[in-house]
């Protein structure tokens, strides 16, 4: 199958230092694949590689089969949408207005016809119809994280590429958010998705990449990726990796000194059960 | 806003939403454009009729029918009215509503690539700038390109006081309010040197139109300046039009305008270009006219929000509006004199300045 990304042997240097090194990704239609990595790990700089919005010192980049210098903004923009880490907006544009921004590439083509019906399913999907009249400025800060993610499902591209959709957001959104990216592969879509929580990767990625200090360390299945050595050792947390002895999904725990509130009650419940009790460590908004 | 009520319903039903408001914000514009039309028509009329001779609105009227040719509405009555109207009157009228529209769009648009609703081409030393090459052709005397020398040579530098303010000012995409509004005072105060150059240099005539200048006045406003200024403006407002779409995907921040299919440099400059045109335009034959770019895109954006489209057909309206209406004031206040309209203006736009700048404060990092 032809890649909808395929990167090669991409190097990134800002100010004389090395950010990534020789990463290489292949995103094929239909596929999720998800990059993890600590802070710093050099994510969101691979994305920006991806979008063109970062030069490179060395490797090739292709989207839907042609090199990404040879396309037009424009055209690049029918291709695929891209969601930044932040997403903030200047002016207080109203939640409406800026998913509407999203069909800006369709706009004087025919498919301009489909905008109302595209931005409507978007706020639908994205649950903001609430407050789809308010302006940007005055929404939480997960409410504003899920306008901007609809503003990207409303652009209706083949490939998304999504920089911590989930990060600002509470439980039900965040799978809402990768239940849609599933949705959308199984439509065709590609989607490459950075994510920090790592039981939302093992469950809805087809792929992982492991980023370590501007490195790709690991690629592979969640199985393969999310081993306890490599996990520990890259997140320099020791963790264990557990199946779920119903559904046989992977979880991955911080290994916590047995100082857990309410431990005393816990002893008494099959040990499966406490576990799944317990809250993983969520990264806040960055 | 219901801000508090709809966060604390995160299980509403959908229906809470209602699909009023595009019809209301469509509305909302419909009438706000249609009704600042309405209000230039009649200030203008009024504008006009007004000053030592007066002359009632409907003879106005009647005397533009006639002049294009329509027998509507009844001539001037006083002997000399028609010839005031068409030598002084209408002149300056012409060119207080160009004008007003020209600074009105050029702060829409410096707003739109600072991305920052505090820009005004006064404020942050467009206006100076383009004044002193103005200021340099008439102490120099140059005439490169004839009658259209002082606004080529306006042009020229107010486009370099933008390219400098924009290359000083900017960082990550966006400028903050505290570094756009220091750069103005540098860019100011090297322009104000530059003027006070010109001024020293320059015989009694040029001095006192030097000075006229920094005060800003459309006293003596004749048709051959509005010829050359009005399409200028035109084209500026035009070009304007047609990009304002891509502002609007601008305001998401240049990376996302980008992966929107906007060429964000090619915009950015041709917005700057724009600007500095519209600028040189207005300051060639009026001088500094400061705040209207400030004041009037901000009122505007209040009533019919940040769509830049709509904003920029309001703001130009508004804009000539509040400068028809200065000028009337300029030239009535005071009997027997003629006040410098860049005062009134700066008059009224200093404190509105100061109320933005806190509220620019409040909400966070002043985005708006
Ligand atoms: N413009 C820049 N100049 C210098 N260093 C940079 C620049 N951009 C990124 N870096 C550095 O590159 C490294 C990778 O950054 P990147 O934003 O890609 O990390 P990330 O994996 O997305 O992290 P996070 O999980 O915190 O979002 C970081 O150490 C960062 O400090
Ligand atoms: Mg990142």
């Amino acid at each position: 199958m032809r890649a909808a990304v395929d990167a090669r042997g991409v190097s990134v240097e800002i100010d004389g230092r090395q950010i990534l090194a020789d990463a290489s990704i292949r995103v094929s239609s239909g596929e999720i694949v998800a990059l993890i990595g600590p802070n710093g790990a050099g994510k969101s700089t691979l994305l920006a590689a991806l979008t063109g919005d970062q030069a490179r010192t060395r490797g090739t980049i292709e989207i839907a089969g042609r090199p990404l210098e040879d396309w037009k903004l424009k055209e690049l923009s029918q291709q695929r949408a891209v969601l930044l880490q932040e997403n903030g907006v200047f002016f207080p544009f109203t939640v409406e207005q800026v998913v509407e921004m999203g069909r800006a590439p369709w706009q004087r083509t025919p498919l301009d016809h489909d905008d109302e019906e595209a931005v409507d399913e978007a706020i639908r999907l994205t649950d903001i119809e609430r407050f789809r009249h308010r302006q940007v400025p005055s929404l939480s800060g997960g409410e504003r994280a899920r306008s901007a993610f609809a503003r990207v499902l409303a652009q209706r591209t083949g490939i998304l590429l999504l920089d911590e959709p989930t990060a600002a957001l509470d439980l039900r959104h965040q799978e809402d958010v990768l239940r849609l990216a599933r949705q959308r592969a199984h439509a065709g879509d590609a989607v490459i998705v950075v994510l920090h929580d790592l039981n939302l990767a093992a469950a809805y990625a087809d792929r992982i990449a492991l980023l370590s200090s501007g490195r790709i360390v690991a690629q592979g299945s969640p199985r393969e990726v999310l081993t306890v050595e490599r996990i520990s050792d890259v997140y320099a947390q020791p963790v264990e990796v557990i199946t779920h002895p119903e559904t046989g999904a992977t979880i991955i725990l911080p290994v916590r000194e047995a100082m857990s509130v309410g431990r005393a009650n816990d002893d008494s419940l099959p040990r499966t059960t406490a576990r799944s009790r317990i809250a993983l460590p969520r990264k806040a908004s960055s | 806003m219901t801000a508090v009520d709809d966060r604390s319903r995160t299980d509403a039903p959908e229906s809470s939403a209602d699909p009023l408001p595009r019809t209301v914000t469509a509305r909302r514009r419909l009438l706000l454009i249609a009704g600042l039309a309405i209000a230039l028509t009649a200030m203008a009329l009024v504008s006009a009729g007004t000053g030592q001779l007066y002359v009632s609105p409907a003879e106005v009227f009647g005397s533009i029918m006639h002049a294009i040719g329509l027998d509507l509405g009844p001539l001037p009555a006083h002997p000399n009215g028609e010839s005031a109207l068409w030598t002084i009157r209408f002149p300056r009228v012409a060119m207080s509503i160009v004008i007003g529209a020209a600074l009105a769009a050029a702060g829409l648009l410096m707003q739109a690539v600072f991305g920052n609703p505090l820009a005004d081409p006064g404020v942050i030393g467009v206006s100076s700038g383009a004044a002193l090459g103005a200021s340099a052709t008439i102490v120099f005397g140059w005439a490169f390109f004839g009658e259209w020398t002082i606004a080529v040579a306006a042009f020229i530098t107010g486009l370099a006081a933008t390219f400098v303010v924009y290359f000083m000012s900017r960082s990550g995409g966006k400028t903050e309010v505290v570094t756009l509004v220091l750069t103005g005072i540098a860019v100011n105060a090297f322009t104000g040197a530059g003027l006070a150059l010109m001024t020293f240099l320059g015989d009694q005539a040029a001095r006192e139109q030097i000075v006229f200048w920094q005060l800003g006045s459309l006293n003596g406003s004749r048709w051959q300046q509005f010829w050359i200024v009005l399409p200028l403006i035109v084209v500026g407002v035009v070009v304007a039009f047609v990009i304002s779409r891509r502002l609007d995907l601008l305001s998401l921040g240049e990376r996302s305008a980008r992966h929107l299919g906007v060429n964000v440099e090619g915009l950015r400059i041709v917005a700057i270009v724009v600007t500095a045109l519209l600028v040189a335009a207005a300051v060639s034959f009026a001088g500094i006219i400061a705040f209207v770019g400030l004041v009037i895109p901000h009122l505007m954006r209040m009533i019919i929000g940040p769509a830049h489209r709509p904003l920029l057909v309001a703001s130009v309206l508004g804009g000539a509006l509040l400068l028809l209406t200065a000028d009337l004031v300029a030239r009535t206040a005071v009997p027997m004199a003629d006040l410098p309209i860049g005062m009134l203006t700066s008059l009224v736009g200093g404190p509105f300045f100061f109320w933005l700048l806190r509220r620019a404060r409040r909400s966070a990092g002043g985005w708006g």
